[in-house]
């Protein structure tokens, strides 16, 4: 393996929190008694990241992902287990470290909510000793890449929530960090401006050999970013591996995706492949991975189709399906809902 | 951040920090009036020395302590506390802590960037004190001139630190607000800001001698209009400056465990 930039080694961060019932009783009772519950936000993790390597951490909500990426940023600190990035041991929060890592939350704002996101600019350059020449170059470089344009100098509390996250990008690239630990950047983006965020995020490692964590519900944002995904679901490691073997072992069978000139048979379907899905816009079959060739001819000679596609299912149903495998073998009872 | 590059940023840090308070202008202005009390004191403590003096205070006594109150309270504001409970329990903290900048500096300066809109406002009120009471109870001494800014900084600094102090413990307690109240109730009362010192009967006296809050506006404000000779100023400011000391020892060692404790909620 390269230079190891992310070390973590049995990560444990355990929180005690407290629990109360609704209603006006439970309120009064938690004045005299209140009953502590902890919380196994990460129970055990380890895993390393080499310099330079785009990984995406998934899991449902509160599966731990966002706490670890806190904890290798060095806001939280861990209930035991070692972390290191770049050697530094986060939570110590030393200037070197803190000149080598950024962390972008999209729920989340640095940016100066009255002033134009040019102050907040200005500012960075002075906190982390940026040199003017360096600056100016650098902010050429994202205002190009980000179109940032007239942004920069409108105040921030009137610009567009996707405008934000472009000045937010900018402003936590401006010492041009070496780690970047990013929560769910594209959180409540409209498509379009997704695409942008990724396409730039992906740029600027190509071009810094700067290594990327990224945790998103967005799967585009996974599929698009990261070959290797770290799968988290309650505080415990799933899965560590490249985001196409996970792919592979979770759901080998392939998908026909087929758009059709007319109605036909659900038997006629059925002889190619299993139904997954039909509508009058078309029809989704599933197939082995050995016998896509056979059903795509079969498609083709049988059903009128007017456009076909074959692709791996979608990552979301990986996804619940690993979840469901993870927990089935933790022997723990799946709810029904 | 080293105590060189920190001083190397303080000039933007400041100059953004001045941007921010121009921006919240009108906030400003209405918190600026919510400190008139001491002009309401004056108003109160004039009318009870109509006839006789209060103590060593007559009329245009109370005029210059009170003055000399508003002026000095605008100068060693700090709100801190607010900031920090708010942030600490919407997670925002996180963005402070993730900067090469300790927190304590930031803050600091945000706080300091707000005074030279307050000496907008109190520059005009330190003229008219002199036109109405005459400059005659000002010290002589160049010395006392150089106690009397030192007494504004460690004033300030008491305020910033007792403020940073109780924000932290919003890590412990998720709001430190009330905790804030209790103590400005403590201070409105024990600092010399409602009730010069000199006027508590003296058991009580005695005690708010010890305490840290007569060294956040009394001090200073009786080194202007007390008379007070260099051994008292000397002796008071060694007083004030042990407070800040213990302020900052205190405050060092409750943001460390505090921050162990830091859940950065949110996202």
């Amino acid at each position: 393996m390269a230079h190891t930039m992310v070390s973590v080694q049995a990560l444990r961060k355990h929180y005690t929190v407290h629990k109360r019932p609704p209603g006006l009783r439970a309120a009064l009772a938690s004045l005299f008694r209140r009953v502590p519950t902890v919380v196994k936000a990460v129970d055990g993790i380890s895993f390393e990241i080499a310099r330079g390597e785009r990984v995406g951490f998934l899991g449902p909500n509160g599966a731990g992902k966002t706490t670890t990426l806190k904890v290798l940023a060095g806001l939280l600190h861990p209930s035991s287990g070692e972390v290191r990035v770049d050697g530094h041991v986060p939570q110590r929060r030393e200037d070197a470290f803190l000149k080598k890592i950024t962390l972008v939350m999209g729920q989340k704002q640095q940016l100066l909510w009255d002033l134009p996101p040019s102050e907040t600019f200005a500012l960075n350059r002075a906190i982390y000793e940026v040199p003017e020449p360096e600056f100016r170059r650098t902010m050429a470089e994202l205002t190009e890449l980000l179109e940032l344009g007239d942004l920069v100098n409108k105040p921030t509390r009137t610009l567009s929530l996707g405008e934000r996250m472009k000045c937010e990008l900018a402003a936590s690239l401006i010492h041009r960090p070496q780690v970047l630990f990013l929560d769910e950047p594209t959180i409540g983006l409209d498509v379009s401006m997704q695409a942008v965020i990724r396409d730039f995020i992906k740029a600027y490692n190509e071009r810094t050999g700067a290594t990327l964590i990224l945790t998103s519900h967005y799967m585009d944002d996974v599929a698009a970013l990261c070959p290797r995904v770290v799968v988290i679901d309650r505080g415990l490691l799933s899965y560590d591996g490249a985001l196409d073997e996970l792919v592979r072992r979770i759901r080998p069978e392939k998908r026909l995706v087929l758009r059709l000139d007319g109605p036909v048979d659900r038997a006629a379907l059925e002889a190619v492949g299993r139904v997954v899905y039909t509508d009058a816009a078309g029809v989704v079959l599933q197939v082995a991975q050995d016998a896509v060739n056979s059903a795509v001819s079969r498609a083709l000679a049988t059903l009128p189709v007017h456009d076909l596609i074959v692709e791996n299912a979608p990552l979301e149903e990986v996804m619940s399906e690993l979840f469901a495998q993870s927990r089935a073998a933790r022997g723990e009872v799946e709810d029904a809902a | 951040m080293s105590l060189r590059s920190t001083v190397r940023a303080l000039p933007t840090l400041f100059r953004v920090g001045f941007a921010e308070m121009v921006a919240y202008r009108a906030e400003m202005l209405v918190w600026v009036l919510a400190t008139t009390m001491p002009l309401i004191m004056l108003a109160l403590w004039s009318e009870v020395a109509h006839d006789a003096p209060v103590g060593r205070f007559n009329q245009a006594d109370f005029v210059a302590y009170f003055l000399a109150t508003f002026i000095v309270r605008q100068l060693t504001g700090a709100w801190v506390a607010w900031q920090l409970s708010f942030e600490v329990r919407t997670g925002t903290l996180a963005m402070r802590l993730l900067r090469p900048v300790h927190p304590m500096v930031s803050y600091a300066v945000e706080n300091l960037a707000a005074i030279p809109l307050r000496m907008v406002l109190a520059l005009p009120v330190a003229v008219l004190a002199l036109v109405l009471t005459g400059a005659s109870r000002l010290p002589r001494d160049p010395l006392l001139w150089v106690i009397f800014l030192l007494s504004l900084l460690g004033g300030w600094l008491i305020t910033f630190l007792a403020n940073a102090g109780i924000g932290t413990l919003a890590l412990w307690t998720g709001s430190s607000v009330k905790l804030m109240d209790v103590w400005l109730a403590l201070y409105m009362v024990f600092s010399g800001y409602l009730i010069p010192v000199e006027l508590f009967p003296p058991l009580i006296r005695g005690t708010i001698e010890v305490l840290p809050f007569r060294y956040q506006i009394g001090f200073p404000v009786e080194l202007l209009t007390r008379g007070l000779d260099r051994g008292a100023a000397l002796r008071l400011l060694l007083g004030q400056w042990i407070w800040v000391g213990l302020f900052t020892l205190g405050v060092r060692a409750i943001w460390r465990r505090g921050l162990q404790r830091f859940a950065a909620y949110g996202g």
